[in-house]
């Protein structure tokens, strides 16, 4: 019966040699994925007869501390299927061109012999440029060789630079930290050039504003590992086990010790499989939940018992207890701004004082100023930027009050809109008279505006919910199972474990968040609303508590030195940082197909302002003239045009072309590119593409790229209807078509980006270049090797680059041989002076003040370029470094000895007689980087602190004394994934094998987070704030569909049925990467399906499997549907990002033209009061403040394909 | 005693994530080539589903495994005399349509197709075909329910609850899925062993692993019909079967398979288990609700002197003892019964176990409300999938072994909440543990082993003594030196 057999006989077993043969490889090389998914997952690639065969995981990360679950293995379905690109057919293996292009270029060649001249025969003659823009996307790719095609792309751009200013060059790659040196390459070049580059987090939707909003940080969460510490965790919105697939078995883990997990998803997901609760909160209304959270939570963890804990965390860490101006009208009052110690004689003659904001004294019963708010910051006097609760007048103890409500002076009736039923409720809150130099006027805390905001009783009179059955007012558990669907018994019970298990374990309490809820248009609130649940209960700044927002968001851990390499700040600054949803919002020309976006951010109950009123674009005007968002190109004519105007007009110094610029500004003789976006003089013209998928997955509205930006072929039929609600913008008639002079895309496969590209250069792989790679969801740096050579003709970003820089230096000796001066005009910068520059809005444009660069407008300033000397520039870590230094987020230290010893150490490079650090190949830069940042360098972490603790003026070098004496290079990091260190540059703390969470420097050492007051901020004080009705955390229902201008001209019928349209991310890609790999779709249904639910699809006779056409006025998708119970009805899914070149049949609906993809069904829409900027926190920085490219508030129609599909 | 030492696996499916991580490992580096391209020696299923090939569960139509016939045990398929007839036609072989027909697209068009008005397109073609295909299934095709209505709602072990109960399971307040990952269970009474006509099939002596030797397998496809998890596969182009290999190449050098490496839910353990073959046909024979328990009997104790002198006796070296008391494949199964075989009436004793997975509570609907159950954590009583669905899967029907797994889950759950939180009681942890029968240093083990263990501790591979392996037939000296030498040579087709 047994069958088991002890065959021994060697020559009976000898075929076992069969399988060993192929699992013996000849070497095994550590690489990593380059695709922006942030799992940074070191693995261990296999080669075999010099061809790489498979990857498998490294399990060799170091550990954390004691009781913490290892990081191994990290990696997940997508990354282990990346061998299969490097010899697939979808391989980019030599430069094309498309052939309509190359074929005019070779004539114009013959009949010119410089190349610049022949570029400009062909985009001159409107004939020849229109035949290969109409020619973008439609086959005929030519090979050419690296020579022909770089010299393709150096003509263009000297062409551009010398015709229309080096501020049309724009470059898009996202998300630097998945392979930093590949990013730095295209950046370094474009800067040198002085073109463009565009934001991506933003324009991702990936920003979530709400922790600028709050926290005054774009990003800064806990490391995965960190999951395990949390002992109640909410995961809304973020699909982690799809998603964060090496990161999950925290989670999972974390249930087995304990900790309890919530899932808030409308459908049944992979995660809602791991959850104790699956909360299935209608869809995008999961801030209702939270804002009901909170009224349980301040009723009774704050009112009824006043937690010890959570009283004490409020009044050190967040603006709860400062004081908040009421502002009267007909009797009734409203929250306004932030008391300041100007406002007050006793503090009025201190420096900066319109920025040193109070609190009422407890002992005392009058104001105070304590220290760490922003004047602190920003004064000359440094070492009083800190949250001490001390006067900073004369240093004595503050105890601050957080409610007024014991002994308060007066209870007045203060009006609080309810967005949700387009009312307000009148609500008595207690009161302080400040007495101010203008006399005595009412103020209150934070903490009492939340409290009556969030409609907690406590017997002052007024519209306050009577009990939690209370359904009429806000926010009570009753209220929000309107618009949640969820009882509100489960709300009081979740709020009740929430607080409990907070005030139990100090804080460990928190939230995993995603896209899920931040694509909504009104994302920024619904993560209040979630943070504030966090704040309350102490939650931020403690291991296992805190809001991890995974989002896109990745971190570049050794951010100072990388800065500077790829800003190539060691040259010249300022560089040209754009952000992208403003750029393509108005270049691609999609603000023409808006009526108005008045109905998306109507404000139902304050009356229309002046700041919120009119045309996003009119707004998006006001943002660039006020200096709030940067853009470009930056005026009606070429930067260094304006240099040889002024002179001619007589300046004769930087500072005379800059009031000369200033005087034509307001003159209204030179005009803004943004206010007349479709004038040929303001086009954007040539587009680098790197290490991204900009035509396709990156872009929303892909459909208006098409058209406006490419000049092809588009799917949209949406009316242009902006013209009778704009403003300030020049209409013109005709929108234009084909903006773009060329469009070069680097790309190592064939997607969708590559297939509508003029140029396609071919790169390495991430298994064939030499890069390194970090997130924040672990704490380890690691590289990218060259585990083979770059195959075929590839070669990495770093060379490419390089190549390009090297054939623009060349033609430069003819065209550009000398030094050419332009100007730049740049946005009020975060984490500079410039934070204090407008606590009030005033436009110069309209008279309201005096325009003065970097003030009232944006800053200008004049650059020197040397094009002959780019290449050069591109391969040596510049002077700029050894002077300047380095640093980020407002903090910088000295580096010069550092620099010195690299050129003695590390190879170097000469020129011109000067000797500098090489950054010749990327090998070469990653170890300056490696060797300059406090991550990974210790010395330069206790330097870094010193700088900080001069700063802050409270004792933090000890932080990084333990670990000195360590270094780092790039071949250490072959042997081993290394753990950063702890550095002032980020915000956690890691030493001894602590798992990083954010924000617990903050809470541990007293350091202001870079915001108004230094704390937390529940209040967001700023004018437009107040007129948007956001100053509190609010709710705001989701946009009406009707409202929303998807289906003006695209009508339903029987056959079609109306569905909110979904784009969540995937399981069988990383946005476009993957998805396109034959084990992708193999394992999944060899399309990227639309996702339906089974009752919907009754309605209209789909059956799984089915091809249906989904589609509204922007364009329209071809898929094959999937039928499933797991989604709820009303909602579709779309996956998250389809190429439109693998199986996409064609749309009957349109002309039977290819049908596109998951961005052809949507349009952005910028929510205008995330355009604030000049004040605090709400100040503009790249990747971290503007509005985002929410697309998520998108309605479709969906109807049965009628016949077999014609391809 | 005839003890025999085993490497032998548990998957932890609490803690799988469904990633599909492992299927791919196992594909690049084993089934990657022509005529294996439906191979999915690892796969991952979603339950409710119907699996892969589909409904591979339902041996009504795929008569695999075995079944009691009187006092003996026959193949469901017929004995090995009987199916000799059937060489040439066996009805119960799954043909293309329970698998798929591999597919790719034709990518090079996008770089190659010539301009024309409008852009190119990769179209899908049949890799068996070579020509356009719509396609219409996969190897995972009903991931993450899609289809459920379909598919999920044909899934045999659904199928066997009642109408209600189906009906509950796509309504919101019940809606649940879990992830199934499959490899080939390397039987101890191993099916397709006894079907194969031409003696290709052994498990090996050293370590239980089930092969199929590419030399001698004549493609008769018998083993495909008598496995009834559907793990052996027939190659179209090589004209032989093939299966999971346990990744012997991988544990010969000491690393673990490439599914169990890659797993990055962390899900999958690995170890050696003592047993007694003698025990072998006795045990197949039982009931099936008595099958699980009954094999969970049959694991010897490493530590008991008297197994270990005996195992000695039996050849199992030492260092493979010293392996097996480090098993956590051991402590699951045997000391803590927490992992079950899957579906053990087939009768083939899987040596791959499953802990079950805990679900979310279920919730109640009242005019568009939702209302959960107010359990703290996932309970019992509360669970959203059917005891019973989960006892067809995992214990031939016996709830009871559900419920005890489930009851050690949760009380480890609770006693963790109270030391870590303190909220919920040492009196409750106390109550919980009394429940579930089990003591307070056995949760704490539990919980160790199933969060912060590293991959050395998850995965205990016992030396494999290759040296000795060798030995037995030729001089290690000389194998050293000769070892790597000669051509590559493809599988010769059989005919």
């Amino acid at each position: 019966m047994s069958w088991i057999k002890d065959i021994i006989n060697p020559k009976a077993r000898a075929w076992e040699e069969f399988y060993r043969n192929r699992n013996q490889s000849d070497k095994v090389v550590r690489s990593t994925h380059g695709v922006n998914c942030t799992g940074s997952c070191s693995w261990n690639v296999h080669v075999k007869d010099g061809i790489v065969g498979w990857e498998l995981q490294a399990t060799d990360y170091p550990a954390l501390e004691d009781g913490i679950p290892p990081y191994e293995p990290r990696g997940c379905p997508r990354g282990i299927s990346f061998s299969w690109y490097l010899y697939s057919p979808l391989r980019v293996k030599y430069p094309y061109v498309r052939g309509v292009l190359v074929d005019l270029w070779r004539k114009a060649k013959e009949e010119h012999e410089d190349s610049v001249a022949a570029w400009a025969s062909i985009v001159e003659d409107p004939v020849k440029r229109k035949s290969y823009q109409i020619a973008r996307g439609k086959g005929g790719f030519r090979r050419a060789s690296w020579a022909e095609a770089e010299e393709i792309v150096a003509a263009s751009t000297i062409y551009t630079i010398k015709k229309h200013g080096a501020d049309r060059l724009v470059g898009f790659s996202p998300i630097p930290a998945m392979s930093m040196l590949s990013f730095a390459a295209g950046t370094r070049f474009l800067q040198l050039l002085g073109g463009v580059n565009l934001s991506f987090y933003d324009w991702y939707c990936d920003l979530p504003n709400a922790s600028p909003e709050v926290w005054g940080e774009q990003t800064d969460v806990s490391e995965s590992a960190d999951w395990y510490n949390s002992k109640y965790i909410a995961v809304m919105g973020s699909n982690v086990n799809m998603t964060r697939t090496p990161d999950a078995h925290f989670l999972v883990e974390a249930r087995h010790n304990g900790s309890k997990v919530t899932v808030l998803s409308p459908d049944f997901n992979m995660t809602s499989k791991h959850a104790d609760w699956w909360i299935p909160v209608h869809t995008g209304q999961d801030g209702a939940f939270w804002m009901a959270v909170n009224h349980v939570i301040l009723s009774e963890f704050h009112h009824k018992a006043e937690t010890a804990y959570f009283i004490d965390y409020l009044k050190r860490y967040t603006d709860t207890p400062f004081l908040i101006h009421l502002t009267e009208k007909d009797g009734i009052y409203r929250a306004g701004r932030m008391a300041t110690a100007a406002n007050i004689e006793q503090y009025a003659a201190v420096e900066n004082a319109g920025f040193k904001y109070l609190v009422w004294d407890e002992d005392l019963d009058q104001p105070k100023m304590p220290l760490g708010t922003l004047g602190f910051r920003w004064q000359k006097k440094k070492g009083e930027w800190n949250l001490q609760m001390k006067d900073g007048l004369d240093g004595s103890d503050i105890a601050p009050k957080l409610s007024l409500l014991n002994d308060s002076a007066d209870v007045l009736l203060v009006s609080f809109d309810d967005f949700s039923s387009e009312t307000s409720s009148v609500r008595g809150v207690p009161i302080q008279y400040l007495e101010t130099i203008d006399g005595p006027v009412p103020v209150t805390t934070v903490f009492d505006l939340l409290m009556a905001q969030f409609g907690v009783d406590r017997g002052l009179g007024g519209d306050y919910p009577e009990n939690y059955d209370d359904d009429r007012q806000t926010y009570t558990p009753a209220w929000q199972e309107k618009f949640t669907g969820i009882d509100r018994e489960n709300v009081i019970q979740f709020a009740r474990e929430w607080a409990a298990t907070a005030e139990k374990t100090e804080g460990k309490c928190s939230i995993i968040i995603g896209t899920g809820i931040n694509h909504w248009y009104h994302a920024n609130l619904l993560y209040r609303a979630g943070i504030s649940a966090l704040m309350l209960c102490g939650c931020v700044g403690k291991n296992g508590g805190g809001l991890n927002h995974y989002v896109g968001q990745e971190k570049l851990a050794p951010i100072a030195p990388w800065s500077t390499i790829m800003g190539a700040l060691d040259w010249s600054k300022p560089p040209r940082f754009q952000n992208a949803p403003s750029y393509h919002y108005v270049h691609s020309d999609q603000w023409r197909y808006e009526r108005t976006a008045d109905e998306m951010r109507v404000n139902p109950v304050a009356k229309s302002n002046k700041i919120t009123e009119g045309h996003t674009i009119d707004q998006q005007i006001r943002a660039v003239r006020n200096g709030w968002l940067p853009f470009y190109p930056q005026f009606d004519r070429n930067p260094c045009e304006v240099i040889k105007q002024a002179e001619a007009d007589g300046a004769k110094n930087d500072q005379d072309i800059i009031d000369w610029t200033v005087k034509q500004l307001t003159d209204k003789k030179m005009k803004f590119s943004v206010e007349d976006p479709d004038a040929p003089e303001n086009w954007p013209r040539i587009w680098f593409i790197w290490r991204g998928n900009a035509l396709m997955s990156s872009a929303k509205g892909h459909e208006y790229f098409l058209k406006h930006y490419l000049g092809t072929h588009t799917n949209s039929v949406a009316p242009e209807t902006a013209e009778d609600s704009v403003k300030d913008v020049v209409w013109h008639k005709q929108a234009p078509e084909g903006k773009l002079d060329l469009v070069v895309d680097i790309n190592f496969r064939m997607d969708t980006s590559a297939v509508y590209s003029d140029i396609v250069l071919p790169t390495a792989t991430w298994y064939e270049k030499d890069d390194l790679n970090t997130t924040d969801m672990h704490s380890f740096i690691h590289p990218f090797q060259e585990v083979v050579p770059p195959c075929w003709e590839s070669k990495s970003d770093w060379d490419i680059f390089k190549g390009l820089a090297k054939k623009v230096s060349q033609l430069s000796e003819t065209h550009l041989p000398a030094p050419v001066r332009e100007i730049v005009s740049t946005p009020l910068a975060h984490d500079t002076p410039a934070e204090m520059s407008q606590p009030e809005i005033k436009e110069w444009i309209k008279g309201e003040c005096a325009a003065i660069p970097g003030k009232t407008m944006p800053g200008l300033t004049v650059v020197e370029r040397d094009y002959v000397n780019l290449y050069k520039r591109y391969i040596s870590l510049g002077p700029g470094a050894r002077k300047n230094g380095i640093g980020a987020h407002g903090l910088s230290w000295q580096i010069e000895d550092f620099y010195d010893e690299l050129i003695k150490t590390n190879p170097s490079v000469a020129w011109n007689g000067q000797c500098y650090p090489s950054l010749e190949n990327a090998k070469d830069a990653a170890n300056v980087i490696l060797q300059l940042a406090p991550e990974t360098n210790g010395e330069l972490a206790f330097r870094a602190f010193q700088a900080k603790e001069e700063k802050v003026g409270m004792p933090l070098v000890d932080l990084a004394a333990d670990t000195r004496a360590i270094g780092t290079t790039f071949s250490d990091l072959d042997r081993q994934p290394r753990r950063l260190l702890t550095s002032p540059c980020w915000s956690g703390l890691t030493n001894n094998g602590r798992a990083y969470a954010a924000y617990c420097l903050n809470v541990e050492r007293l350091v202001p987070w870079h915001t108004l007051t230094g704390r937390q901020h529940f209040y967001l004080d700023h004018e437009g704030y107040i007129a948007y009705g956001e100053n509190l955390p609010t709710y705001k229902p989701k946009p009406d569909p009707s409202s929303l201008q998807d289906l003006v001209v695209t009508h339903s019928d029987e056959q079609s049925i109306m569905l909110n349209y979904l784009t969540p991310h995937g399981k069988w890609g990383i946005h476009s990467t993957y998805g396109d790999n034959h084990r992708m779709l193999t394992l999944s249904r060899g399309c990227h399906p639309f996702w339906i639910n089974d009752k919907d699809a009754v309605k209209i006779g789909v059956i799984d499997n089915d091809w249906v056409e989904v589609y509204n006025d922007h364009g329209v998708v071809v898929t094959r549907a999937v039928v499933s119970a797991r989604l709820p009805q009303g909602i579709c899914f779309l996956y998250h990002a389809p190429e439109r070149t693998i199986g996409v049949p064609k749309s009957p609906l349109r002309g039977n033209k290819r049908a596109g993809s998951h961005n052809s069904l949507n349009r952005i829409r910028l929510k205008p009061n995330l355009m604030l900027g000049g004040y605090g926190q709400f100040t503009y920085g790249w990747n971290y403040w503007g509005p985002p490219g929410a697309n998520r508030d998108t309605f479709i129609l969906v109807r049965k394909l009628k016949d077999e599909p014609s391809w | 005693m005839n003890i025999r030492a085993q490497v032998s696996s548990v998957f932890h499916l609490d803690k799988c994530i469904g990633c599909h991580t492992c299927s791919i490992a196992c594909k690049n580096l084993w089934t990657d080539r022509k005529g294996v391209e439906y191979m999915w020696w690892n796969n991952v299923e979603t339950k409710p589903g119907t699996g892969y090939p589909t409904q591979w569960e339902d041996q009504q139509h795929h008569q695999g495994g075995w079944q009691k016939k009187g006092n003996d045990l026959q193949l469901r398929m017929g004995s090995k005399g009987a199916s000799l007839g059937r060489i040439f036609h066996n009805p119960d072989l799954p043909t293309m349509d329970d698998y798929y027909e591999p597919f790719t697209f034709k990518y090079q068009d996008l770089t190659n197709a010539p301009a024309g008005d409008d852009q190119p397109t990769a179209r899908p073609v049949s890799m068996v075909s070579g020509k356009p295909i719509k396609i219409e299934s996969g190897p995972n095709w009903d991931d993450d329910l899609s289809g459920s209505n379909i598919y999920a709602a044909n899934d045999p072990g659904v199928l066997q609850l009642s109408e209600k109960e189906q009906q509950q399971m796509f309504a919101i307040e019940k809606m649940v899925m879990f992830y199934l990952p499959r490899i080939c269970n390397h039987c101890l009474n191993a099916a397709c062993v006894a079907a194969c006509p031409s003696g290709a099939i052994y498990k090996r002596g050293e370590d239980g692993i089930v092969l199929i030797n590419q030399d001698k397998c004549r493609g008769w496809r018998m083993c495909v019909s008598a496995c009834p998890y559907k793990k052996t596969y027939y190659g179209w182009t090589s004209g032989k079967s093939e299966k999971c290999i346990h990744c012997y190449p991988r544990l010969e050098v000491g690393e673990a398979p490439a599914c169990f490496h890659s797993c990055v839910g962390r899900i999958r353990y690995l170890g050696v288990l003592l047993y007694d073959a003698d025990r072998i046909e006795d045990v197949a024979k039982l009931e099936d609700t008595e099958l699980a328990a009954a094999q969970r009997d049959m694991i010897l104790d490493p530590f008991d002197p008297r197994v270990q002198e005996e195992a000695l006796k039996c050849g199992i070296a030492a260092e493979v003892l010293e392996a097996a008391q480090k098993s956590p494949t051991y402590k699951f199964v045997k000391e803590w019964g927490i992992a079950l075989p899957l579906h053990p009436e087939y009768r083939t004793l899987p040596m791959l176990f499953y802990v079950p997975p805990l679900l979310p509570v279920i919730s109640k609907e009242t005019l568009n409300v939702q209302k959960l159950a107010d359990d703290f954590f996932t309970s019992l009583e509360k669970a959203r999938l059917p005891l019973k669905y989960l006892a067809g899967l995992f214990s031939g029907g016996n709830e009871e072994e559900i419920k005890a797994v489930y009851r050690k889950l949760i009380a480890v759950r609770i006693q963790r909440r109270n030391t870590t939180v303190g909220d919920m009681s040492a009196e409750e942890a106390q109550k919980a543990r009394d429940i579930a029968g089990v003591d307070s240093d056995m949760i704490e083990a539990i919980f160790r082993m199933t969060t912060i263990t590293s991959i050395k501790e998850r995965i205990v591979i016992p030396p494999m003594l290759r040296e000795q392996a060798i030995e037995a037939g030729m001089d290690t000296e000389t194998y050293k030196q000769e070892m790597g030498f000669g051509k590559r040579q493809p599988p010769k087709r059989r005919w």
